[in-house]
């Protein structure tokens, strides 16, 4: 039993691999492709399987898997995932409680949902994230309200970040004062848009 | 502090972009004015929703290009149904049944499609031109209606008129483009605008390949435009893209809005792109337009076996066929298309005020 160390080698192993996945982490929240891509190779395969094998269609495991991801993201850029559990584990755990979520709100399967994988505690994350799902909703629905040149001017300033001078030359607004005035009125109505839904729902 | 200047003052405060003096002046504003610090609160929670929302969007945005592209090198494939899947045992089991059925169920669709392929004259083509055949009843009353109002009408009321499209101008001297289909065997041709009024033109040029013909109005009634409100969209047009036309299925202008559900035609037709909009005889040399007011192509079929699948020639093709025929006819040389849009940014009622003089109800006497 002496010619190897498995434990030192294990650890190793387990070390070298928390740096690679704090580092795909903050990629990930740093929006870089490369990272969605990696997490995409490493766990898709078995998501699809998951949700295949469980009365789901392709479709539904691209959508699972997608707001799986949109968990992580959120998770990742909070700063809160904790790095206890691998990567994989929490996108299976995530991936099965939204599907099994799914299945009930359908009410078409009452079977319990096929376990293959070892899973962690979601329940809080799922529910954090049904709610900057809906607060997501809202803003889409009140910018999509708003109409044209709003939409496109409020984004050009707010989301862009395109200075006022800018702003007038593409509007076609003869001086800043104007384009400001502009902004202001699309503003307000937006927030009205959105605070209206807002308070409606919470 | 009026309100634009309040708004401009927080965005400055939270950007960190005062100066000390000021700062602390606005610091204390908010503390003594409860309604600037309520404001300054609703607008940092406001942005941080806003900004959320646009980083979101972002990274959605990015997951699905990453499907797509792992899809595409084949990294993500479809798993295929388990060899002891339910349905497969469902499948083995009552194989014959299922056998038996389909042939039924086969043999019986075959027999209906034979029933009604005898019964409709039409049904063995998939596509269905929509000029519009105008029977003699409708133009009688029609042409009675206008009587009161017109005197001098130049159509004859006792003329057949046998088929009927839409056109719009391509130049704001009277150049018209519409369906080469829509005025196939004429022999007169009458153009007429949302009032009712009638001109009279002649077909200068006829594509049946691209199905595109150009008129031009021929009569001392009609007073050249300004300028055109919409413009020749040079490049593709995106999917999903919603669009809206303007034509004449009936005796008045009627308005449709719909979507462009693919890029190319019937079969893959790679000159028409297919739109999903209510369309009937008659709309066919309509405009499409996409939101800013840019020609995007041009009504021309919608097929016969699904509802509300129309397509139209793109407008890459239009223009071409418009370059070359500037080349060869001088009468059109000087024609210029319009290169941007006036549309741009204004509501649809508007947009379709702008439109209605620039379509023309186009009328065929064979």
């Amino acid at each position: 039993m002496g010619y190897n160390t498995p434990f030192s080698r294990i650890n190793l192993g387990q070390v070298s691999n928390y740096y690679k996945e704090a580092d795909l982490l903050r990629r990930l929240a740093n929006n870089e492709k490369a990272a969605i891509e990696t997490i995409y190779k490493d766990n898709y395969r078995l998501i699809q399987q998951l949700i295949v094998s469980n009365n789901g269609t392709e479709d539904d495991a691209r959508d699972i898997f997608q707001e799986a991801l949109i968990v992580l993201y959120q998770k990742a850029r909070s700063g809160t995932f904790e790095l206890n559990c691998q990567v994989k584990t929490y996108i299976y755990s995530i991936c099965r409680r939204l599907w099994l979520k799914r299945l009930q709100q359908n009410r078409k399967f009452e079977t319990p949902v096929d376990n293959f994988e070892e899973i962690v505690p979601v329940e809080e994350d799922v529910e954090a994230h049904a709610k900057t799902e809906k607060q997501y909703g809202i803003m889409r629905s009140a910018l999509g309200k708003i109409g044209e040149p709003c939409k496109s001017l409020l984004e050009a300033f707010y989301i862009h970040n395109k200075n006022m001078t800018e702003i007038s030359a593409f509007f076609g607004y003869t001086n800043s004062d104007n384009a400001k005035n502009q902004k202001y009125k699309c503003l307000m109505r937006l927030k009205k848009l959105f605070f209206a839904q807002y308070k409606n729902g919470n | 502090m009026d309100q634009i200047a309040l708004l401009d003052a927080t965005e400055r405060y939270l950007a960190n972009e005062m100066a000390e003096q000021e700062r602390l002046m606005f610091e204390e504003l908010r503390k003594t004015n409860p309604e600037v610090d309520q404001f300054v609160v609703e607008h940092l929670f406001f942005m941080g929703q806003l900004d959320r929302y646009a980083e979101l969007k972002l990274y959605r945005a990015n997951i699905y290009d990453v499907h797509h592209t792992l899809k595409e090198t084949g990294d993500i494939t479809e798993l295929k149904p388990r060899e002891t899947g339910s349905v497969i045992q469902f499948w083995n089991k009552y194989r014959r049944t299922i056998a038996v059925a389909a042939s039924i169920a086969g043999i019986t669709s075959l027999a209906l499609w034979v029933i009604f392929a005898g019964l409709s004259p039409r049904s063995s083509r998939d596509l269905e031109e929509l000029r519009r055949k105008v029977n003699r009843l409708e133009v009688r009353t029609n042409s009675q209606d206008v009587q009161i109002k017109d005197v001098k009408r130049k159509v004859d009321p006792n003329a057949t008129i046998s088929y009927g499209g839409t056109g719009f101008l391509i130049d704001p001297r009277g150049y018209l483009l519409t369906s080469a289909h829509v005025i196939q065997n004429a022999s007169q041709l009458f153009v007429q605008n949302t009032k009712g009024q009638d001109f009279k033109a002649t077909m200068i040029f006829t594509d049946k390949a691209k199905d595109l013909a150009v008129l031009k109005i021929d009569d001392e009634d009609f007073k050249p435009l300004g300028t055109l409100p919409y413009a020749f969209r040079r490049t593709s047009s995106d999917l999903a893209e919603p669009v809206f036309t303007l034509g004449f299925p009936k005796d008045e202008i009627v308005y449709g809005e719909g979507y462009l559900s693919a890029l190319t035609g019937l079969k893959g037709d790679t000159m028409s792109s297919q739109i999903t909009i209510s369309a009937n005889p008659g709309n066919s040399g309509g405009p499409v337009l996409n939101k800013n007011g840019e020609l995007i192509g041009i009504l021309n079929a919608r097929q016969t076996s699904a509802e509300g699948v129309v397509f139209a020639i793109k407008s890459k093709y239009i223009i071409s066929t418009l370059e070359e025929l500037r080349k060869s006819d001088s009468s059109f040389a000087k024609a210029r298309l319009q290169g941007s849009s006036g549309m741009r940014g204004l509501d649809r009622t508007k947009q379709v005020e702008k439109m209605s003089n620039c379509v023309f109800m186009v009328k065929v006497i064979d």
